[in-house]
């Protein structure tokens, strides 16, 4: 049993060093697309202090107007644009029905609002757009769709799809704009702000309302970028709301407030659980990708609970 | 008019402390009792017991179980499926190594399974405070609900997966299985729920309940004038897994008759939790009134349009539904953040000054 735990899994590992990058590159992607999800959370978190439950069903809601537009018979590039203004409106609405008269509220209130407007997509999402999964517009959208073989050592071989590749690609192109429009417009630095002080940005004539929207607009792009990379590996569907949640252990991992946090956060949980589901997942009969990134989460907290990059806890009486 | 304690004066501090100290609060519960026990079976027919009244029942006590957690003792936790779960196959084990004890022991039992693993997922709770505790009962909640499905042994290796409730008597008569009446399933729901719901009432007047509200308040504060951290978080933490762990194994055998594990998933933790929230955390009958809102809110909406004549596909009606739900949830935290219970004691406060708009 010991050997099976400790010893094997490692041999396994050097035997096949091509299976082992075929293991590693899956989490990898898998990461990417954990934290976009958390990143549209810590986007919404910083700026309004207020844990975003809905990024996970504005992923999905994004994704099926895309699709659903489409279908309609709307041009493709057209259905994104489309889209995009949906997000907007979206955003628009949450911060002038939800997020303005809920200003000043404790944490709970403003999670479990969220949780509210979750249930109010699933339902709009269900009734607009119908309840069985959709297939991506990959090709439409001019999405790479093939996949490429490399070759390692004598006989491994490790197989790369394009629109994997291409997800990594528009993620990191994501974070970098991200970073620039924090750190070089003029919202931006508004946005940084807000952030970190409600009353003195306000008093200096920031509008938080303003800076709300974009804010949530923001998540609303990133939640589109998010739906058009997972709807393309699998389908758009409404089971990727718990996949969101894996989202949490990645913000846990990260720290709530910080950017380059969840994007490392979501790599180690995504390789993580890849590794942990091939390798050690078999010894107690499979499925524990299902909770395993909250278990490295935990265990992480109990060391460190602030997380990875988040600022340090200090508490007074 | 009729709502004034004037002229009831108390002589002794039993009289003082007592749950109801209010004349025509005690009336008013006797006869919600009356009413629940004498007017309801007899009255109301086999779809408002078996799909209403028990069901509402049952998650009340659920939503006492995170409230005294969530409310009381300030732990938020997203693991009350799976804390319901552990009570509920805990319970179809015991029916099943002892087939002869009565199921009442059996369910009221089961819910110390529920609390000993509750007491596991809170350790956590000594270092990690409130969203991240949040995950972390998160991993409870994913990992109990993976438990469910791969270890055979909790149902019985049979070919489905899922647990079937066998029939059981209590007094002669069926309370569970296929064979038994929705009459005898709703009395011995109500008395398991009131039994544990005056006990819960009490630990909280008590100094454990003390003790867990010093904690939710400030907990350095509390640990400083001499609360034990360690002992209050866990014991709110068995506490709450206990009443959690008897509502989901009432919840299968009294109510669903057989259930998969899927039964206990993420959903059933957030329909809990929207209970407590909207009912009112920190309060045991905002817990009833949650229950009822959010149990019966969706069987009106679907049940109310094809009765006025408004023909509306079941489909459509639940997507609605869900939308219509989630829009009243919102609502509801902005008119009212302190929930039901909130609007209760408001109206209490206006009847006491009636007909005067203040005191």
């Amino acid at each position: 049993m010991l050997y099976q735990i400790f010893i094997d899994p490692f041999v396994q590992m050097v035997d096949m060093p091509d299976f082992l990058l075929q293991v590693i590159w899956e989490g990898f992607v898998a990461g990417v697309l954990y934290a976009l999800i958390a990143l549209g959370f810590v986007l919404i978190f910083k700026a309004s202090g207020v844990f975003n439950f809905a990024q996970g069903i504005m992923v999905v809601f994004a994704g099926l107007t895309l699709v659903g537009l489409h279908e309609a018979g709307v041009p493709a590039y057209l259905a994104l644009v489309l889209a995009i203004g949906v997000m907007a409106v979206l955003a628009i609405a949450v911060e002038r029905f939800v997020m303005r008269p809920l200003v000043n509220q404790p944490d709970i209130i403003l999670l479990m609002s969220t949780i509210g407007m979750t249930y109010f997509l699933i339902g709009l999402g269900e009734f607009v757009f119908g309840g069985e999964p959709k297939k991506m517009i990959t090709q439409e959208l001019g999405l790479p769709t093939g996949s490429t073989e490399i070759e390692i050592g004598e006989r491994g071989l490790v197989i790369l799809q394009h629109i994997d590749i291409a997800a990594a690609v528009i993620a990191i192109i994501m974070v970098s704009a991200l970073a620039l429009f924090f750190n070089k417009t003029r919202i931006g630095r508004a946005l940084r702000a807000v952030a970190d002080d409600h009353q003195a940005a306000q008093s200096v004539g920031i509008s938080l309302n303003q800076i709300w929207a974009i804010v949530w607009f923001a998540a609303g792009i990133v939640a589109l970028a998010t739906g058009i990379m997972w709807g393309a590996r699998s389908d758009v569907s409404f089971a990727l709301e718990i996949v969101a949640l894996k989202a949490l252990p990645v913000l846990i991992l990260g720290g709530f407030t910080s950017i380059p946090g969840a994007i490392v956060g979501g790599l180690i949980i995504g390789i993580g659980e890849k590794i942990g589901e091939i390798y050690w997942g078999p010894l107690v009969g499979g499925g524990i990708e299902s909770w395993l990134a909250y278990m490295i989460a935990l265990v992480f907290l109990l060391f460190r609970p602030q997380g990875l990059f988040g600022e340090r806890i200090i508490e007074r009486v | 008019m009729f709502y004034r304690e004037a002229g009831q004066f108390k002589t002794s501090y039993a009289a003082d402390q007592q749950v109801f100290p209010i004349l025509q609060d005690r009336i008013g519960v006797a006869v919600i009792l009356g009413i629940a026990v004498f007017v309801v079976p007899f009255v109301a027919n086999d779809f408002f017991l078996s799909a209403i009244a028990i069901p509402f029942l049952i998650l009340a006590l659920a939503t006492i179980g995170l409230n005294v957690l969530t409310g009381y003792a300030g732990q938020l936790s997203l693991g009350t499926g799976g804390f319901m779960g552990v009570g509920a196959y805990a319970c179809y084990k015991l029916t099943t190594i002892f087939p002869d004890v009565s199921i009442v022991v059996h369910i009221l039992l089961s819910g110390f399974a529920a609390a000993a693993v509750g007491m596991v997922f809170g350790m956590p709770s000594l270092r990690i405070k409130g969203l991240y505790l949040a995950v972390t009962t998160l991993a409870a909640q994913f990992f109990l609900e993976w438990c469910f499905i791969r270890i055979p042994w909790l149902y019985n290796y049979n070919a489905s997966g899922a647990i079937e409730v066998p029939g059981r008597e209590v007094f002669g008569t069926m309370v569970t299985g296929a064979s038994a009446g929705s009459v005898p399933r709703y009395f011995t729901v109500l008395a398991i729920v009131i039994l544990l719901t005056v006990l819960v009432k009490n630990l909280l007047r008590g100094r454990i309940g003390r003790q867990w509200m010093m904690i939710r308040d400030m907990d350095i504060a509390a640990e400083l004038m001499g609360v034990r951290p360690l002992y209050a978080k866990l014991s709110a933490f068995a506490v709450s897994s206990y009443l959690c762990g008897v509502a989901g194994a009432m919840f299968v055998f009294f109510y669903l008759g057989a259930a998969e594990p899927s039964a206990f998933s993420i959903t059933l933790s957030f329909q809990v939790l929207f209970m407590a929230i909207l009912g009112g955390l920190g309060s045991l009958v905002g817990c009833f009134f949650g229950a009822a809102f959010i149990w019966a809110l969706p069987i009106i909406l679907r049940a109310g349009p094809p009765m006025i004549g408004i023909p509306i596909a079941a489909e459509t009606a639940f997507h609605v539904t869900s939308m219509i739900v989630g829009a009243l949830i919102v609502t509801f935290l902005i008119l009212e953040p302190h929930g039901l219970a909130r609007l209760w004691q408001i109206g209490k406060e206006k009847l006491r000054v009636w007909p005067f708009p203040y005191a």
